[in-house]
């Protein structure tokens, strides 16, 4: 039997590219009960996937969002969401190009403090939801001969990072997300290193000297501490290897040992 | 092991979910919960937010569980998608369910998901032969790897599919009698769905296949209107339940007895007492359905 008229076939494809690009108008085939495109009952899927994403953004980076405003920082999550979309449905994973996107967005070029922020942010999340795992106990190293410990190397406590910068990172999140201290005391000239753990549930950031921060980069790359005291001596030439490692000990830096060199 | 043994739990109290009101736990509760012990059936947790290795949203559900019955609710599987299944997504929902031992697991008649964006709403779908098809091979799938049955939510729309060859009650028919799967009764949708698309919700509902039934939702929507100034009903989970939702709800109740009940409040979310006022009205409504079956029988 030949069809006599074909109903519109919207497709999933169609669906989304509508929900994502306005300008497409109202896709033909999703109707209301008059069997007619009805754009304002489109346009509440179209609002609930840009603000759920624009919200979720807002949870992730709250001390952009305080810095910005909430105007500024609903456009500006709009701008990224329209280039950006999550591929995977576990939100928490979801923003990790954020920073850069700041870093890169002219009208904000004024704020190069914003992009690094950001990534303390991103990496504040990531350890927060990071997988559980004891700290290293320093009673270990007892057992290793002093003469020894150059050749060691570190396994990197899941829920620790380190986030370089050039700019008082912490201070800006101290004021702006957690509301402790005052604004006008922040000093844009200070650089503000950061290593983010979490020994427990609470995540902690502390801040580092800078020559710190390039032995913890090093360490948790799979350098032996010998080769990140030296990249770290480099920088520093008061650095102490000592001091260095019970810092990052005391923090819930570190796992455990790393009984194999990395491939 | 004998018949009558319970399997071994990590939990301290038993994976069933009771026929009482539950409410959707938010982690800005979790303290106030676990200090106050609340009278209340059970807690859902939407699977997403639990998808992290580790740390306080875990520890926080494990004390959650130890106390009350879990009901595991996916939002984002996109079932009606017309891609395969996420297979990662369904293994990571797996874990979930083998280290929470939830009573009751489900997920939405809806798609998320198209190729590689994932649009973090319940979209709707067609409902024709080939979406029928796919659906099923879907919840089949979920209904393997979790070894377990699911429940399916009818959904809230606001737009209608012009080639849809199905009404949505024959349709979650249909699926019910090919996979297996319960469903879950989301009273507000269907109040939202049915006024959306001008129909009566209290018909849809004398026609709902109550036998497959394990859960009901009760939430907030706000009013708005579409372009042409009819009603239009948005499923935003953002304050309390409309008085027509309960009316709706009693008459369920009534009809076919108590069931699961949960209370959602997503967005605005409340102070934990006004939550537990929620669930404690529709426990009356659950005790009331009791009582007159009491006295049928004596
Ligand atoms: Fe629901």
């Amino acid at each position: 039997m030949a069809q006599v008229f074909a109903l519109p076939r919207l497709s999933a494809a169609d669906f989304g590219d509508a929900l994502i690009n306005p300008e497409l108008g109202t896709p033909e085939g999703a109707v209301g009960p008059d069997g007619l495109p009805d754009v304002k009952r489109f346009n509440v899927y179209r609002n609930n996937v840009i603000v759920s994403l624009c919200e979720a953004l807002g949870e992730t980076y709250p001390t952009i969002k305080a810095l910005l405003g909430d105007e500024y920082f609903a456009a500006l999550a709009r701008a990224f969401v329209a280039e950006h979309q999550p591929s995977n449905p576990v939100l928490i994973w979801y923003g990790e190009e954020f920073p850069s996107f700041l870093g890169a967005f002219p009208p904000l070029k004024a704020y190069p403090y914003l992009e690094d922020v950001a990534r303390l942010e991103w990496a504040w999340l990531q350890s927060y939801h990071a997988k559980d795992c004891e700290v290293f106990d320093p009673a270990a190293l007892a057992t290793i001969p002093p003469t020894d410990l150059g050749g060691v190397r570190f396994q990197r406590h899941p829920a620790a990072t380190i986030v370089a910068s050039e700019w008082p990172i912490w201070d800006l999140v101290k004021v702006n997300r957690f509301k402790d201290g005052e604004q006008s005391q922040i000093d844009l000239s200070v650089a503000q290193p950061v290593l983010i753990v979490r020994p427990e549930f609470d995540v902690d950031v502390r801040v580092l000297e800078p020559s710190h921060a390039t032995f913890g980069g090093a360490v948790f790359s799979g350098a032996t501490l010998g080769e990140a005291a030296e990249t770290a001596l480099e920088i520093d030439s008061g650095f102490t290897l000592a001091d260095c490692l019970s810092n990052f000990l005391s923090n819930g830096a570190l796992a455990g040992l790393q009984t194999k060199e990395p491939a | 092991m004998r018949s009558d043994e319970q399997p071994v739990s990590a939990f301290g109290t038993q994976a069933a979910v009771p026929n009482r009101p539950g409410a959707g736990l938010k982690a800005e509760h979790v303290a106030d919960i676990l200090q106050s012990h609340p009278d209340i059936g059970f807690f859902e947790v939407h699977a997403e937010n639990y998808m992290g290795s580790g740390g306080r949203p875990h520890q926080q559900l494990t004390a959650i569980r130890d106390i009350y019955p879990l009901s595991l609710h996916g939002v984002g599987l996109s079932i009606g998608g017309e891609n395969p299944l996420n297979k990662d997504h369904l293994a990571r929902l797996a874990e979930l369910n083998k280290r929470y031992e939830p009573g009751l697991f489900s997920e939405h008649l809806a798609w998320s998901t198209h190729e590689t964006t994932y649009y973090n709403d319940l979209l709707p779908v067609p409902y024709d032969q080939a979406t029928l098809i796919r659906v099923c091979d879907h919840i089949d799938e979920v209904q393997d790897v979790m070894g377990r049955q699911m429940l399916l939510e009818n959904p809230s729309t606001y737009i209608a599919y012009a080639q849809s060859t199905f009404s949505e009650l024959d349709f979650l028919i249909e699926i019910t009698r090919r996979t297996g799967c319960g469903l879950l009764l989301d009273v507000n949708n269907v109040y939202v769905s049915c006024t959306n698309q001008e129909q009566s919700p209290a018909a849809y509902l004398d026609e709902f296949p109550m036998q497959y039934v394990g859960e009901i939702h009760l939430g907030g929507h706000a009013p708005d209107m579409d372009e042409a100034g009819r009603p239009l009903l948005i499923d935003a989970h953002d304050r309390a339940v409309d008085d027509a939702v309960w009316a709706l709800y009693k008459d369920v109740i009534g009809m076919h007895g108590a069931l699961p009940t949960l209370i959602e409040w997503d967005n605005d979310v409340p102070a934990w007492p006004v939550l537990l006022r929620e669930a404690d009205a529709a426990q009356e409504i659950l005790r009331r359905a009791e009582n007159a079956d009491l006295k049928a029988v004596s």
